[in-house]
């Protein structure tokens, strides 16, 4: 069960970098630090400012998507041109910045970050689940299908495909590529922020690495699924939080990180694409 | 040197390496004499050799990112590597003096980590781009877990995981330093410099063609890579011996990136550009022992910055750039082949 | 297994030894991308020293026949004779090597480096020091070098370009680009040269000139060469045979003159006649 809560967290992330690598093929290193900034800032609004609950957890997911579009807008746009590789080093960058700054605001320890919500744990059969993880679980699902339908169904969603595809032909019909990009940003960064404030719940604290290792995982959840597939870094998402939990179930937990890893490296060999991915072809 | 410029056209090649050699000899012998006899400070002279293993590092990842136009996030795993082989090698082999031994302990550093280097490219160079990058982190990662854990698994202490390996000798000393870091930018160079260098640099521009003029891009990218692997091992082997004590955890993603920062500052494809910048990112932060806090975010400021405005690198542009030091050194040995053969780059 | 025709050689080349000594065969060649036969059945025969052209309407799937025949892609059927050497197995630079050059319909320059360095490395093979050598700087090394260069400029100056040496590959002009790359192309020391779309992008004094230097490369250096072209003027020209693919298929082969009158070809480019429409 546990698996399958840590899974739907990283799904959310995960969601975010696939939907940002389909629009603009960065793999948005920084991502994984959107998620710190959200915990710094339930924190921030619970423990600093007193606030509800409820309200940070606005708070998180408002300064997550406003972070987002920011980082896009002042160091990706400029590199829209440059080589890929640059855009992949910035990203880094931004991502490192992020985390000495919050190790500098706020020092280098983690900080408990006060219950969210509290929810009765339920029980099903043998098995206990506490209500954290069902609120988990049901938030992720929920975010999915909206997602889903988002993308299927709304005409942002169509542009944001349109431009995932060819990126040149879709300006050509009329799409705003500005606006669509930033709004990809914005839902990503969003989930992340969401992600962020169910990471809380299941292990309340806020660290300014915590961010990194997150987001490595929920990458390789991506990449597992298939980046670029909605619906794949779901899958992957789940498989990558239940593989963890297996590990620890079996005594391994000093091994997860380095299992973690192994699987995306397995994955790469094997097929890049991932589970649900599509292929890119070079033209000769 | 300088002065020499106007009239080497008339010096034959040969002479060229003989000023070359010279001058070498010169500041090795010289700086181990000064070094030696006190004149600088223990602080001062620890600086410098950090320096020169972050310029060995900094050129072995800039092989690998400048020339083979791939970018490898796991860096700080083969370093790890070489500085792991080489320190269980020095502590337990005892049949000769550490000093004597240290030049083997630097070979078994770089040979493991070009081993691994070799292994780990079979599958993650047939990736392209991000895909490399996140494959090579991922090795990079499983490099530290496995030298955290590997005690557990093997029932012996080998590493010492956590707790640290200690009481490695201290042999890194300005001799062997400096003689290494000339060796490595004397083999990248003439490696660039020579048809081997062509052909790796066209494999970066573009793939397809090279591989429709004959050349086996999969030989040059293990090549590249695992020369760049054997380098960093060397870097670690180094540093081992100048630290005298080693922990998995300063061997993670940061330590990757803080050596990926190095080259990119310093212009990817640059071999004076890594120099350079290793020389000033290891100097300054001691100069400015004060802002030591802010270091970490004025590195990924500057990152950011560099990247936005000068996307190639502050000193690089892609072709490797002649105005190096080294270049200079066989300016003499260049401008001589000019007039031999015809235009020269 | 039908052949290109050979055409009696105008004095200037040995006889051309279409039937007896062939430098390409292709047999039962084919390759499907999922469930579409873009190639199927192309059968061809070139002679030693034979200009022979591929032609076509956009998509027949000449580009693709490049492609197979240097293992861009790896055929689904069919074998392909170079000399007497099969290259099944083999990968692109191995066909390389084996003596099969080819450009690119959009060219493909190392557009980093500079004109003569674009050559050199299509001599990487005839350049005979190894690594060692090179990091020692021996005397191979220089020699090399200077040969190296040297051919590099002999090759050059087949089109005029001797004087480009030191020019970054990138900021030539469209044209002298398309030269550069039959050059780095010729370097590479072929038994056949396969050009895709030399003349693309050219006016007529300039496609007048490459038709000039396609016949001078190949009394040169004594090799076939096979190109895929737009231009009727050029392929009518130069060629000696001619193959016409149609949907991935040859529909036609012959001398210029028997191309020109054949009606399937025609049909393939124009269409058929009104009132045969309904026939």
């Amino acid at each position: 069960m546990n698996g399958l809560q840590t899974g739907s967290v990283y799904a959310l992330i995960a969601l975010g970098y696939s939907m940002v690598y389909g629009i603009i093929l960065l793999l948005n290193f920084a991502h994984g630090d959107i998620i710190m900034v959200g915990a710094y800032t339930a924190w921030l609004f619970m423990v600093n400012f007193g606030q509800t609950p409820v309200l940070a957890v606005i708070a998180a997911v408002a300064a997550c998507t406003v972070l987002g579009v920011v980082i896009e807008k002042v160091a990706y746009t400029p590199l829209r041109q440059a080589p890929r590789l640059s855009l992949l080093i910035t990203a880094i960058g931004i991502s490192f910045l992020l985390e000495n700054l919050a190790q500098l605001v706020f020092g280098a320890g983690a900080r408990p970050v006060p219950r969210i919500f509290d929810m009765p744990s339920v029980s099903v059969g043998s098995v206990s689940l506490s209500g954290t993880a069902i609120v988990t679980l049901l938030v992720s699902v929920v975010a999915m299908i909206l997602l889903n339908l988002l993308i299927k169904k709304s005409k942002m969603g169509k542009a944001m495909r349109a431009v995932s595809e060819d990126t040149g032909t879709a300006q050509l019909m009329g799409i705003s590529l500005n606006k669509t990009i930033t709004f990809t940003f914005a839902v990503g960064s969003a989930l992340a922020g969401i992600g962020s404030v169910l990471y809380c719940a299941a292990y309340p604290q806020a660290s300014p690495t915590m961010g990194s290792m997150l987001g490595l995982k929920a990458f390789v959840a991506a990449v597992l699924g298939g980046i670029g597939s909605i619906p794949g870094a779901m899958i992957g998402g789940f498989c990558i939080g239940l593989a963890e939990a297996g590990a620890t179930a079996l005594g391994l937990s000093v091994w997860k990180d380095a299992m973690v890893f192994a699987i995306l490296i397995i994955v790469l060999i094997v097929k890049p694409t991932g589970i649900l991915g599509r292929n890119l072809q070079e033209k000769v | 040197m300088a002065g020499l410029n106007k009239n080497t056209r008339k010096i034959p090649v040969r002479f060229g390496y003989l000023i070359n050699t010279a001058l070498f000899a010169a500041l090795l012998l010289g700086g181990t004499k000064v070094i030696g006899s006190g004149a600088v400070s223990m602080y001062h002279t620890k600086v410098i050799l950090l320096c020169g293993i972050n310029i060995i590092l900094a050129l072995s990842l800039n092989l690998a990112t400048g020339f083979l136009g791939q970018l490898p996030l796991g860096h700080a795993g083969f370093m790890a590597l070489g500085a792991y082989s080489s320190a269980i090698f020095m502590r337990n082999v005892t049949i000769l003096p550490p000093e004597a031994l240290f030049p083997f302990g630097i070979l078994i550093g770089g040979l493991m980590a070009a081993f691994i280097g070799f292994l780990i490219g079979i599958p993650a160079l047939r990736l392209k781009g991000d895909y490399l990058a996140i494959i090579t982190l991922g090795f990079g990662e499983i490099i530290r877990v496995v030298l955290l854990n590997i005690d557990d698994v093997l029932g012996f202490k080998l590493t010492y995981g956590a707790a640290s390996l200690k009481n490695i000798p201290k042999t890194t000393n300005f001799f062997n330093t400096f003689l290494c870091v000339a060796i490595t930018c004397f083999v990248i160079y003439t490696y660039i410099k020579s048809r081997h260098g062509r052909a790796t640099l066209a494999v970066r521009d573009n793939e397809i063609a090279a591989e429709a003029c004959g050349i086996s891009t999969t030989y040059y990218k293990t090549l590249g890579f695992t020369v760049s692997a054997f380098f960093a091992g060397v870097a670690g082997a180094l540093y081992a011996g100048y630290l005298g004590v080693l922990s998995p955890s300063s061997f993670g993603f940061m330590k990757s990136i803080e050596i990926l920062v190095t080259v990119v500052l310093g212009g990817m494809g640059s071999m004076a550009g890594s120099v350079i910048s290793a020389t000033v990112l290891t100097a300054l932060p001691e100069v400015l022992r004060a802002f030591s806090e802010y270091r970490m975010i004025a590195y990924s400021l500057l990152l950011v910055i560099v990247m936005i405005f000068k996307p190639t690198g502050l000193m690089g542009n892609y072709d490797f750039s002649l105005s190096t030091l080294i270049g200079r050194f066989n300016g003499n040995a260049s401008k001589k082949f000019e007039k031999e053969g015809g235009k020269h780059e | 297994m039908s052949n290109l025709v050979p055409v009696p050689s105008r004095g200037m080349v040995p006889e051309r030894d279409v039937k007896d000594r062939p430098v390409l065969e292709t047999i039962h060649l084919g390759i499907d991308f999922g469930g579409l036969v873009a190639v199927d059945e192309f059968n061809l025969v070139i002679g030693k020293t034979e200009i022979a052209g591929l032609i076509g309407p956009n998509g027949a799937g000449k580009t693709t026949v490049f492609n197979l025949l240097t293992k861009v892609y790896q055929p689904s059927r069919g074998t392909i004779l170079l000399g007497d050497k099969d290259t099944s197995g083999m990968n692109t630079s191995q066909v390389c090597r084996a003596g099969m050059a080819r450009t690119f319909q959009n060219i493909r320059l190392f557009r980093d480096m500079t004109v003569a360095e674009n050559v050199m490395v299509g001599l990487h093979h005839s350049i005979a020091y190894h690594t060692p050598t090179a990091i020692l700087r021996l005397p191979a090394y220089w020699r090399g070098e200077r040969n190296a260069r040297e051919k590099a400029m002999d090759m050059l100056s087949i089109f005029n370009m001797q004087d480009l040496g030191g020019v970054k590959a990138g900021a030539l002009p469209y044209g002298a680009q398309r030269r550069l790359e039959i050059v780095r192309a010729l370097a590479t020391n072929p038994s056949i040269l396969l050009l895709d779309e030399p003349a693309a992008g050219m006016n007529p004094t300039e496609t007048a000139e490459l038709m000039e230097n396609i016949v001078k490369i190949r009394d040169t250096y004594q090799i076939a060469i096979l190109l895929i072209e737009h231009d009727m003027k050029l392929v009518m020209g130069i060629c000696e045979g001619i193959a016409v693919l149609n949907y991935g298929k040859i529909i036609a082969k012959g001398t210029p003159d028997e191309i020109k009158s054949n009606t399937a070809v025609i049909e393939a480019y124009l269409g058929k006649k009104e009132g045969q429409e309904n026939a």
